[in-house]
């Protein structure tokens, strides 16, 4: 599904990511983690044709990124606040994606009443503009959002900081439950080793832009995260 | 931009120190009768006046810059102090001594005591001050109504009301005072008594003001849900129809585009019922230019910065460029029709300048739009929506003006050739061919634009992703 061909980003002859032969198969649910600056946003930035590539290319169900827009249909991201639209409400903000992604105002409706329980009450109906909404809230419309349209790719960074507890732990069932829909591919970046683990089949550190470990999710795999990190 | 900024004030230091240097002998030569001293304080409201206009438009305490200092161990007092104290160092404050200083020499040169010019050059200073704290509280007061333009239209009107219809001679109270001043230097209390009541009342302002969740943050209005039903009509641009326009009517900052369609509207005014302007019939396409044109130049110019806030969705998003930019284009097509048809009351002036604003409305279908839109493909410069807070506004800069001007002369010119040479039906038709030819050529221009806009797309989101 997604496949990096000698992919490398540097700024002023540094390297700051590069990804020889990253290959992540369809229906994947990939988590990324690592600290600041390892090359995690730059890498999702890639992704999404927000920065071109220094040398190499990345391809998605074989369309070169860079090259076409044909990936744009079946790839959806939330990557942070410029995701949204601060002077819509959060309900046009759903209705916009959805126009943009051939879903009618009653498909969104319909899709919207499955996160009556995620929403708990203070995203819809509530007369307020996305600006003015609290970052947690914010973040959980820019979310749902991504999920609009059935994109195949599903790019999320850092899904969980500035969620409360409750909110996490029902975004992390309901990211289990798309991994469990082999059809979509879901990528997340993460401070969190404990959420990532929980919820990615696949786990790659990411080390000055450079992959140094990656490892099929098992119960040693949280410990062993843990023992590297702690360095 | 700095540059530009840094060119408008050397520009205006150098205007005022020659207005400085050129005012005695002017006035000399204008009223050989009278004393120049006593006709340049005689003047002094109308430069108050224009002062205070000016400064509202460009000037605004720099509030926002003391964000950092309020979770320092600093007194709040002493924040506030400091804000209102660096306001007083503006360029602003400055401008003036440029004519102020060089007039003074040049009345102490030509025989004027000394003893009287001195004071009489601290009042004036002193009275700069006095207006740069008088502006603050009419910003204060402006940035809580829905028209922000009101308070100072209606200080400024109504002293010059007061003052034309001379219901209270303000000007000659002014020059009276002034004159006070020079013959008794004692006097100089007044102005300083009234500096002090309007510092300590910006300071009271501004101190129950000055909090994180106060001025500092913009204030949470109640979401208005709007239908937009009609822009179905336009098909698949219609979603980003809607965005726009929801984009132009919930910011502070957009909302001036449309505030300044009144301005664009009456315009004409100004040059219409004069009669020397009726004979200037190669001026009528320029104002043409404006009336139609007003909202396509105020809102194109910062295309595609409108959307930078969020163009990293935009450019991931199951979207195609071309749609982006028609929705932009036919916002502003519609715009100069309405605009048009609002005119139309002109001819009432004479049917000729109901023909030049048609070629000129034609002339910014067919040309201007496309010149701004492909403008828009250089922009890197992001605005900041949300950027709002009490003694904070500012609709319109300079810069605007600035790339307003080409779009309008170059349309004037060439009628202008036109006219001199072939007369006005001549010109009247090659503006419209013009137009004309640009609106047959629609697709393939749409399309080369597109290509420039693809091209710059990865410096634009760098750009719009910077904080500034």
């Amino acid at each position: 599904m997604i496949v990096t061909n000698n992919l490398i980003k540097s700024y002023g002859g540094v390297s700051v990511l590069n990804l020889p032969d990253l290959n992540i198969p369809k229906g994947q649910s990939f988590g990324l983690v690592g600290n600041n600056g390892a090359g995690k946003t730059t890498f999702f930035s890639l992704l999404l044709d927000l920065i071109q590539p220094t040398k190499g290319f990345l391809t998605m169900n074989n369309i070169r990124v860079h090259e076409s827009e044909d990936w744009k249909p079946f790839t959806s991201a939330f990557i942070d606040e410029s995701f949204l639209i601060g002077y819509l409400t959060p309900e046009e903000y759903f209705y916009f994606i959805g126009d943009l992604r051939g879903q009618n105002k009653a498909d969104i409706d319909t899709y919207l009443a499955q996160f009556e329980e995620l929403f708990n009450g203070e995203i819809l109906g509530k007369k307020k503009y996305l600006r003015d909404l609290s970052k947690g809230n914010q973040k959980k419309a820019g979310i749902v959002a991504a999920f609009i349209g059935h994109p195949e790719i599903i790019i999320l960074d850092e899904p969980f900081a500035n969620l409360d507890p409750t909110t996490q732990i029902r975004l992390k069932k309901m990211l289990r439950e798309l991994s469990d829909n082999r059809d979509i591919t879901v990528l997340i970046s993460s401070h969190d080793l404990m959420h990532v683990t929980e919820v990615c089949e696949r786990i790659v550190v990411l080390e000055k832009g450079e992959i140094v470990k990656d490892l099929a999710t098992s119960e040693a795999t949280l410990r062993e995260l843990e023992q590297h990190f702690a360095g | 931009m700095n540059i530009f900024l840094v060119f408008m004030a050397l520009y205006f230091m150098a205007t005022f120190l020659v207005l400085g240097l050129a005012m005695y002998p002017l006035l000399k030569k204008i009223y050989p009768d009278n004393d120049p001293f006593v006709m340049f304080n005689g003047l002094l409201f109308y430069w108050i006046i224009a002062d205070l206009l000016m400064r509202f438009f460009f000037q605004k305490l720099p509030v926002m810059s003391v964000k950092p200092l309020l979770t320092l161990p600093i007194k709040r007092k002493n924040v506030v102090h400091f804000v209102l104290g660096k306001s007083a160092l503006s360029f602003f404050n400055f401008l003036p001594l440029f004519a102020y200083i060089p007039f003074s020499i040049m009345l102490i040169g030509n025989d004027y005591p000394a003893g009287q010019i001195l004071p009489w050059l601290a009042g004036l200073i002193i009275f700069v001050l006095i207006i740069n704290f008088l502006n603050f509280i009419i910003e204060s007061i402006a940035s809580e109504t829905e028209l922000p333009f009101l308070p100072v239209m209606l200080v400024a009107g109504g002293l010059f009301a007061l003052n034309y219809f001379e219901i209270l001679s303000i000007s000659d109270l002014i020059s009276k005072a002034f004159l006070g001043i020079s013959n008794n230097p004692f006097f100089l209390i007044v102005p300083i008594l009234v500096l002090a009541i309007l510092y300590w009342t910006n300071f009271k302002t501004l101190k129950k003001k000055l909090y994180i969740d106060n001025s500092l943050q913009s204030k949470k209005e109640e979401a208005k849900t709007t239908n937009l039903a009609w822009t179905k009509k336009f098909g698949d641009i219609a979603p980003f129809m809607q965005l726009d326009i929801k984009l132009i009517l919930r910011n502070k900052r957009s909302k001036s585009s449309v505030w300044m369609l009144v301005i664009g509207l009456l315009y004409g005014l100004f040059f219409y019922p004069n009669p020397i302007y009726q004979d200037m019939e190669w001026f009528f396409v320029f104002i043409g230019i404006f009336v139609t044109g007003i909202f396509l130049i105020n809102f194109g110019q910062f295309i595609p910065a409108w959307d930078s806030s969020y163009y990293k969705l935009l450019m991931s998003q199951n979207l195609k460029y071309e749609r982006y930019l028609k929705s932009k284009y036919s916002l502003m097509i519609m715009s100069v029709v309405i605009m048009f048809v609002l005119s139309i009351p002109y001819v009432y002036f004479g049917w000729k300048i109901l023909l030049a604003h048609f070629a000129a409305a034609v002339y910014n279908v067919g040309v201007n739009s496309y010149v701004i839109l492909w403008g828009g493909s250089f922009n890197r410069k992001k605005i900041d929506l949300d950027q709002r807070a009490a003694f904070n506004f500012q609709g319109t800069g300079a810069v605007q003006w600035l790339i307003g001007i080409p779009l309008m002369l170059i349309p004037m010119i060439i009628f202008a050739i036109f006219y001199f040479t072939l007369g006005f039906q001549v010109g009247i038709g090659v503006i419209i061919a013009m137009g004309l030819i640009g609106i047959m050529f629609h697709q393939k221009i749409m399309k080369f634009i597109t290509s420039q806009y693809m091209k710059s797309k990865h410096k634009m989101i760098e750009a719009f992703s910077q904080d500034s």
